[in-house]
């Protein structure tokens, strides 16, 4: 090798490699534009917010600082699948997509580049089974999770059963709304209960048909799968036909501020799944503000702080922040590796007093995960909205799902997988 | 009468009433594409452009606030007042008159004598600049449009036609949206307006002349920008209508302008040219996706609304190309 060629070499040395271990990569792929943008912006504001707030007050993790590399998703797959491809090059530790058709097609992706991906909430259910799903995390609950948890809550309304019920689901006409029918069909035979399928197109602006069905049907109860407008037209179009909303429950998509401000007084007492406290009496608010708003490093103006999708997406970035301490600790390194990260997510467990230790003691239920269990406990709590008072208040303690239902579905799904992609089963 | 008679009748109401609301976008289109011959793929922005100017003056907030803010290092959002519906109506008003002047001079000024699809990619990219500039102008998130128009299903009307039903039916009453028959009404008046106004007027002759001829138009000396300024106002004024019918509906979001998309099918039905059609377009599109829907969704899946507008249209084009009211255009070669 010439002089010349290994000065060239040591250059771009500095540039292709240095920055890959030189910080902590984390990519937002957010969605601030199109349709879903309204819901998408908080989300990535409490994602990115978290970030800056570890960063700035913390130092980093473990004392390596954090780098989000936004990518615009606008909540299409294709677009949201480029993204992957263009940030994966930058160190990317971990996706978070915030997109159920997204996730799906990071699955083969991410596990093919040995990147983890977390879908906390959302994505393929089956892939809480570690044993086939090595990079795919979705703790700490499913879909699957949410629908037996909404079906216990009405169970727990209609005096212990559901015999001879009829239950409505509205769902957003998308793989993310279809991902509870499975287990809801399972249910519905279990508890003897009738179970109508009511798909809306995207984006959900015109519901007149469904609403007719469910005014002409009378079902005891709704759930609702939707996301975007979808959810403000239904709770208005439950409220227009006097649907009783204590008997509207909506996936924890369906439980925003966003979904009920604009049938304003019509959704008092709707209800939702929750898969953390609602609100923003926490301590990390308080460091929020100190550290990261009032200074001007916010993604947005922080008027969105402690609301629902905020909190959301500051919890998925806790997580995360979690996930890549649990590694640093199991390698014993601070700058951390894909690979590593997902060595950390298996490990990771949230208790009480790690929850205190961020400012967030109660947010969020307890969970540990395992190399056969990348799902968590599938706990969620019920909330309910005030109209009057203009927030969201727990009305039940976390909940945890029909595991005897869930279980074998979770099983029979990741077998199939499995079975089309070769994988052979791990964690024995 | 069989319950499942007077669900069909429900069905047919609410399609049509459903319709009224598709018609409301689709007029915006046709009156530009009548006049200019320009189809505006900004309608559907102009609309969440009216709406959020309509929540933003009525709630007393300052415009830019968040640029404001992220360059001044300031933490201002709302002034002290708010307004009553009707005054910011009317500020909204003329806040899309000076949106149509800004695009006569801005673009169409430049785009005189260029081809249809020239002045159509403008329109696409003014709709793209329009949603930048809304979200800029007032903020992205939800919000919630109260003008005082009252909504709920219609309890006199259920009380009604509960005994129309034979003894024995499962029939609860019929049901219709009281903020639809509002707008079923303000529809009516608006297009009985813009018929006066075109009929009876000088600016409204002026119109019909430029849609007619316009070379004719301009040699007896009318002049085109006024009228792309006046016709412009006029759509700008229907999308605020529009914006307001279905952000009461779903609240003011990003999501309006894509009621654009509900349009699409009306004006391939009714022309692109006619406000009758336009009409009569709406009430058959919302009809037929309704009852289609009611009677063979359930086989098929259900959510079928979409796509079956879009059917029925072409199923219009193939006997009729110009559409119910459109007029025959035979270009020679």
């Amino acid at each position: 090798m010439t002089y010349r060629k290994m000065i060239l070499s040591a250059i771009a040395g500095m540039f292709l490699v240095s920055p890959v271990f030189a910080e902590l990569v984390f990519p937002s792929l957010s969605y601030r534009t199109g349709p879903y943008g309204p819901n998408g912006i908080p989300f990535a504001d409490g994602y990115e917010d978290y970030f800056t707030l570890v960063n700035q007050r913390d130092g980093g993790i473990g004392g390596e600082k954090v780098r989000v590399v936004k990518c615009e998703t606008a909540y299409n797959t294709e677009k949201g699948v480029e993204c992957y491809e263009s940030t994966k090059g930058e160190g990317a530790l971990l996706y978070q997509p915030l997109s159920t058709g997204i996730t799906y097609q990071l699955i083969p992706k991410a596990s093919a580049d040995n990147i983890p991906v977390l879908s906390s909430g959302y994505g393929r259910t089956s892939a809480k089974n570690g044993k086939i799903f090595k990079w795919i995390f979705n703790f700490p609950g499913t879909y699957w999770d949410a629908a037996s948890i909404a079906t216990k809550h009405a169970m727990e309304m209609s005096g212990g059963s559901l015999d001879g019920k009829k239950i409505a689901l509205v769902y957003h006409n998308s793989g993310y709304g279809k991902e509870p029918i499975r287990t809801l069909e399972e249910l519905s035979k279990k508890h003897k209960f009738e179970l109508m399928l009511l798909p809306v197109d995207h984006p959900g602006q015109e519901q007149k048909s469904q609403w007719l069905q469910i005014r002409r049907e009378r079902p005891d109860y709704i759930f609702m799968w939707g996301w975007g407008v979808m959810n403000s037209v239904a709770i208005q179009e439950a409220a227009n036909i006097r649907f009783p909303m204590e008997n509207f429950i909506g996936v924890w998509w369906s439980g925003s501020e966003n979904d009920v401000i604009p049938a304003g007084d019509a959704a008092h007492g709707y209800k939702s799944l929750a898969m953390h406290a609602p609100g923003d009496d926490f301590p990390v608010y308080d460091d929020m503000r100190k550290f990261v708003i009032d200074k001007g490093l916010g993604a947005g103006d922080g008027s969105n702080v402690g609301t629902v999708l905020y909190s959301r997406g500051m919890y998925a970035a806790i997580l995360a922040v979690e996930g890549a301490k649990s590694a640093q600790a199991i390698h014993g390194v601070s700058k951390i590796t894909p690979t590593m990260m997902r060595d950390g997510l298996e490990a990771l467990e949230i208790t009480e007093e790690k929850l205190a230790s961020v400012g967030l003691a109660g947010f969020a239920p307890t969970f540990k995960a395992s190399c056969e269990n990348h799902g968590g406990v599938g706990a969620a709590a019920i909330q309910q909205w005030d109209a009057k008072k203009g927030t969201w208040s727990f009305i039940t303690d976390y909940m945890t799902s029909d595991k005897s239902v869930i279980q074998p579905l979770i099983d029979a799904d990741s077998a199939q997988f499995a079975a089309e992609n070769n994988i052979k089963e791990r964690c024995n | 009468m069989s319950a499942d008679f007077l669900y069909t009748i429900e069905v047919i109401l609410n399609g049509l009433m459903a319709g009224v609301l598709y018609a409301l976008v689709a007029l915006g289109f046709v009156l530009i594409f009548k006049a200019s011959g320009i189809f505006n793929y900004a309608q559907g922005v102009m609309a969440l452009f009216a709406a959020l100017t309509l929540v933003g003056l009525q709630e007393g907030r300052v415009p830019f606030a968040h640029l404001i803010n992220a360059v001044f290092g300031t933490h201002v959002h709302n002034f002290e007042w708010t307004l009553p519906a009707l005054a910011a109506i009317i500020l909204t008003v003329f806040v899309m008159i000076l949106f149509a002047i800004c695009v006569e001079k801005l673009i169409l000024k430049h785009l005189v004598n260029q081809e249809p699809i020239i002045l159509f990619m403008a329109t696409i990219g003014l709709a793209y600049f329009m949603e930048g500039f809304g979200d800029l102008m007032w903020g992205s998130d939800v919000k919630k449009l109260n003008v005082g128009l009252p909504q709920g299903g219609s309890f006199w009307f259920e009380d009604l036609t509960i005994g129309w039903a034979a003894e024995g039916e499962k029939f609860y009453g019929m049901y219709v949206d009281v903020l639809d028959v509002w707008a079923a009404i303000i529809a009516v008046v608006l297009v009985l307006v813009l018929t006066i106004f075109s009929q009876y007027t000088k600016s409204g002759r002026a119109l019909r002349a430029v849609a007619d001829d316009h070379q004719a138009a301009l040699s007896v000396g009318i002049s085109l920008r006024m009228i792309w300024v006046l016709v412009w106002s006029i759509s700008g004024f229907v999308a605020l209508v529009a914006g307001m019918m279905w952000g009461a509906k779903s609240g003011v979001q990003f999501s309006l302008s894509l009621i654009a998309l509900k349009a699409l099918p009306v004006l391939m039905l009714g022309g692109f040219t006619s406000i009758p059609g336009a009409i009569v377009g709406g009430l058959i599109i919302g009809a037929g996706e309704k009852l289609f829907e009611f009677f063979v969704g359930g086989f098929i899946g259900g959510a079928t609304e979409n796509w079956f507008a879009y059917v029925l249209a072409l199923l219009f084009l193939v006997f009729r190309p110009q559409g119910l009211f459109g007029e025959k255009i035979i270009e020679r070669v």
